[in-house]
């Protein structure tokens, strides 16, 4: 049927059935566990009548919070995906000794290390984050949405659109055997001719655009949508935190976006850009993605810095250490985080003056980032410490992350970088950096700001496991290779000589079961937290004494945020308020303005991701349609000036007598 | 501290905004859309940037001085710099409220971008035809992707300006579509602005 003849050529490109790897068993189980789980969850959802539910209330919604709640559910169950990529890296290192294979064939292993490395940054750690800010940004600043709402949704469907690309990847065809960053010439046309690296590029072109409108959206949210009162001084620093990942985010992936683009010309339609010949230059590919990838770095930390920043500060009970240094410190890195990418290839042939320019660069962020750590440190000096969940994961970030900026440091001496550049140490670094610092922060943004998304707090006990899994098991997964990285141990082998190396990666893979049960007490922890919820009910939309304004509404808030924009006089706005006993408002609400929701943002980004695979498989006439029909609807889109309306001011002061009953009846 | 001169039990008003002005919707679209062009002269930068790392990596095909020709090129820049001007014309008609006039400078700036983008893509046909494709060299690889992206940004520019008289046409010079004409005239001279850049660094610097 499907005979490489010209009509099937022309029907399906370049898609055959032998791209289905149904000889690899390792797929086929997995294909089969997404089919029966997918298929559950699909009949679930019809049996209880949840489409329309989900149609209306989620898919649809242009409310910044139930699009933050969704960019964290992609997060988490991407989290699931790359981490069941690490475990067969692990395993197959630990026992690919002396003659042994191990179970991964070396296309498959190559794939492997690949889209671990794609998924944790792409479609874990960036959605992770934009879910956070999206969700707390407007509630903290005192805003009831975002300023583009449905930019937002589109965003979000964008970003959830290329990481389906990246899963059907799995089942369909390939994905690139080139190592996260797909550095030519491997990646071009003439050694990487397959599928892999065009899932790669359409992958993280359609998630890009989602990206970089969601850091327009919500830089323009920082700058316009400020209670009133509220200086950039007076900003919450996770507000000001996010504001400089916004901006990195803004001037860092358009670079992406144009180098990935570039390297789909090389590859598509025959030009020299990044080619060995004709006038090509691979280094150009080096240093624009390098231009993008180091910002991009900093644009996952600096979000969760911020969340470390209010954590500490709620939990020691005291208002934050040093708040300006604290911001100038956040700018200070946004800057120098353009001045530092060459560090990524100090052995390639730049010479000593380059080297060591952009070596001392790389170590003056150091003292920015060390001005943050001292200012944490002294917020808990005198506090009150409450160890709750999130105080517990800021305390392991702050000793992890030291650890892993120590060794970033080393890094940055040209010297040693020449002897332990590529190797295990540099994976151990990095590593040590994004999981002690953009996971442990997640986790602690997750326990910390839960009971304001849904009204219940999370399960302690399970947390807790989660917590000492994740972290003694960080330890015991990432500190081998360290000292397998100054033995000599280059990353992304598959197989291994000398059996003096095994019991290092033994203890690795040891370390990654522990997480892997990490994870499962962090899946039980939201089971049991959603059960008990009764039990664990925050009715005061304060539970944890908080100091910010999210901390003013009700848990969960209204669709509308706030019934009455709040004035700001202080940083700490609502601890300002709390000490001199507010009042909220019990009457003389007003209508309130709101965007309606929209179904634009799905059908457009699921044009782009059929668009996308089209390409991908040479579907010429798949790729046209559905780029005329996301213009074409665009367009039509363009024709709907009917995009607000008003909830009703008996709705809401509905909504909030109930929540004023609710708080009055359990504090 | 501000909280300390405060009296017990402060009143609602000294907290939250009672009496609530609805704000304009769309008044931060301005910002975010340039923003927006922002992020995409990055773009630009990486092009312009790669032409000059690429741009004399000629791999023994054509060189610049082979093929460039300034006669046809002025006339293409004095297009996209006339439309620029129109479209100047159709924001002053739009501040006086003429939609007729309006239409009109937007139907003639229309026109002379259809007529650069045309002029433009003759100039490729003959490069093309004499031998200097995409794919001859590193150079043309970088000529060919900076000028079509900014030739791209003109199509797509004239699709959105057709698109907006249909607009103004059938709901007038409302709001929305005031505010959509302004951000076509941030988007329509940021273009000017960046052909500005290509005539300089790409065309004039290799001919002289």
């Amino acid at each position: 049927m499907l005979a490489n003849t010209d009509l099937s050529r022309f029907i399906f490109g370049r898609l055959t059935l032998d791209s289905i790897p149904y000889h690899e068993p390792i797929l086929i189980v997995t294909f089969l566990g997404v089919v029966v789980l997918g298929g559950a969850l699909l009949a679930a959802v019809t049996y209880y009548r949840w489409w329309g539910y989900l149609w209306h209330e989620w898919i649809t919604s242009v409310d910044h919070k139930r699009i933050g709640v969704m960019y964290i559910i992609l997060a988490i169950v991407m989290l699931l995906r790359g981490f069941a990529d690490a475990i067969l890296m692990r395993t197959q290192q630990a026992i690919a000794f002396g003659g042994n294979e191990g179970f991964l064939p070396a296309h498959h292993y190559d794939q492997v290390f690949t889209a671990h490395g794609v998924i944790m940054i792409f479609f874990v750690a960036m959605p992770m984050i934009t879910g956070i800010m999206n969700y707390i940004i407007p509630l903290q600043i005192g805003a009831r949405d975002v300023a583009f709402p449905f930019l937002n949704n589109f965003s979000f469907w964008m970003t959830a659109g290329g990481a389906m690309l990246i899963m059907i990847s799995l089942f369909v065809g390939e994905f690139a055997r080139t190592g996260w960053l797909a550095f030519p010439p491997l990646s071009g046309a003439e050694f990487s001719p397959g599928v892999g690296v065009d899932y790669y590029i359409w992958g993280l072109q359609v998630a890009g655009v989602g990206t970089l409108l969601s850091g327009v959206n919500l830089l323009v949210t920082v700058i316009k949508m400020r209670a009133p009162g509220m200086t950039m001084m007076r900003l919450p620093v996770f507000v000001w935190s996010s504001l400089c990942t916004n901006v990195l985010i803004v001037a860092a992936f358009p670079v992406l976006t144009a180098v990935l683009t570039l390297l789909s010309l090389d590859r598509y339609a025959g030009t020299h850009f990044f080619t060995n010949d004709m006038g090509g230059n691979s280094m150009m590919y080096f240093n624009l993605i390098w231009i993008w990838g180091h910002p991009e770095v900093y644009i996952l930390i600096l979000p969760l810095f911020g969340v470390f920043s209010e954590i500490t500060s709620t939990f020691s009970g005291k208002r934050l250490f040093a708040y300006t240094s604290m911001v100038y410190a956040l700018v200070v890195i946004t800057i120098l985080s353009y001045l530092v990418w060459l560090h990524h290839f100090f052995t390639m042939g730049n010479g000593a003056t380059v080297n060591s320019f952009f070596g001392i660069t790389t170590m003056i962020i150091s003292i920015p980032t060390g001005v943050k750590v001292f200012n944490w440190l002294f917020t808990m000096y005198e506090g009150r410490i409450r160890f709750e969940l999130p105080m517990m994961w800021t305390i392991a970030f702050i000793v992890t992350f030291v650890i892993g900026g120590m060794s970033g440091v080393l890094l940055a001496v040209p010297p040693v970088d020449f002897t332990v550049h590529n190797s295990l140490f540099l994976v151990a670094h990095f590593h040590n950096v994004i999981i002690g610092g953009v996971l442990f922060g997640s986790f602690a943004a997750i326990n910390y700001w839960f009971p304001k998304a849904f009204g219940f707090k999370l399960d302690v006990f399970w947390g807790k496991v989660s917590f000492w899994c994740w972290v003694v098991g960080f330890y015991f997964a990432f500190m081998p290779l360290y000292v397998l990285g100054l033995m000599g141990v280059t990353r992304r082998l598959r197989e291994f000589d000398d059996p003096s190396l095994q019991i290092w990666f033994v203890i690795a893979a040891f370390g990654a079961a522990l997480i892997a049960a990490g994870i499962a007490a962090l899946l039980l922890q939201f089971y049991v937290s959603v059960r008990d919820r009764k039990k664990l009910i925050d009715a005061t939309g304060d539970p944890w004494d908080g100091r910010t304004l999210e901390w003013a509404t009700s848990s969960p808030p209204p669709q509308y945020n706030f019934a009455f924009t709040p004035i700001v006089r202080d940083l700490d706005a609502f601890t300002d308020m709390k000490r001199n006993d507010f009042r909220r408002p019990g009457d003389g609400f007003r209508p309130i303005h709101m965007p309606k929701n929209t179904e634009a943002g799905v059908i457009l980004a699921g044009l782009s991701t059929v668009c996308g695979f089209a390409l991908i498989w040479y579907i010429w006439w798949l790729a046209a349609l559905s780029f005329f029909g996301l213009i074409g609807y665009a367009i039509w889109h363009s024709f709907n000036y009917d995009r607000d309306y008003h909830i009703p001011a008996d709705e809401v002061a509905e909504t909030e007598q109930a929540y004023a009953s609710l708080a009055a009846g359990r504090s | 501290m501000a909280h300390a001169a405060n009296s017990q039990n402060a009143p609602p008003e000294s907290f939250f905004e009672l009496n609530e002005h609805g704000h304009e919707t769309g008044s931060s679209t301005m910002l975010g859309f340039w923003i927006y062009l922002m992020s995409d002269c990055l773009i630009f930068a990486v092009l312009f940037a790669t032409y000059g790392v690429l741009g004399a990596n000629y791999a023994a095909g054509p060189r610049p001085e082979d093929i460039f020709e300034l006669p046809l090129l002025a006339v293409n820049t004095a297009m996209l710099l006339f439309s620029s001007i129109t479209y100047g014309f159709a924001m002053i008609a739009m501040q006086a409220r003429q939609t007729k006039m309006v239409l009109l400078w937007l139907a003639v700036t229309g026109v002379f971008g259809a007529l650069f983008l045309g002029i433009e893509l003759y100039e490729f046909g003959v490069f093309i035809g004499e031998g200097a494709s995409p794919q001859r060299s590193g150079f043309l690889s970088a000529f060919f992707t900076l000028v079509g992206t900014h030739g791209l940004h003109v199509t797509f520019g004239i699709v959105w300006l057709v698109t907006l008289m249909v607009q103004i046409q059938k709901y007038g010079l409302i709001s929305a579509n005031r505010r959509r004409i302004m951000c076509l005239s941030m988007f329509w001279h940021f273009l000017d602005v960046v052909w500005i850049g290509v005539f300089t660094f790409v065309y004039l610097i290799r001919m002289i």
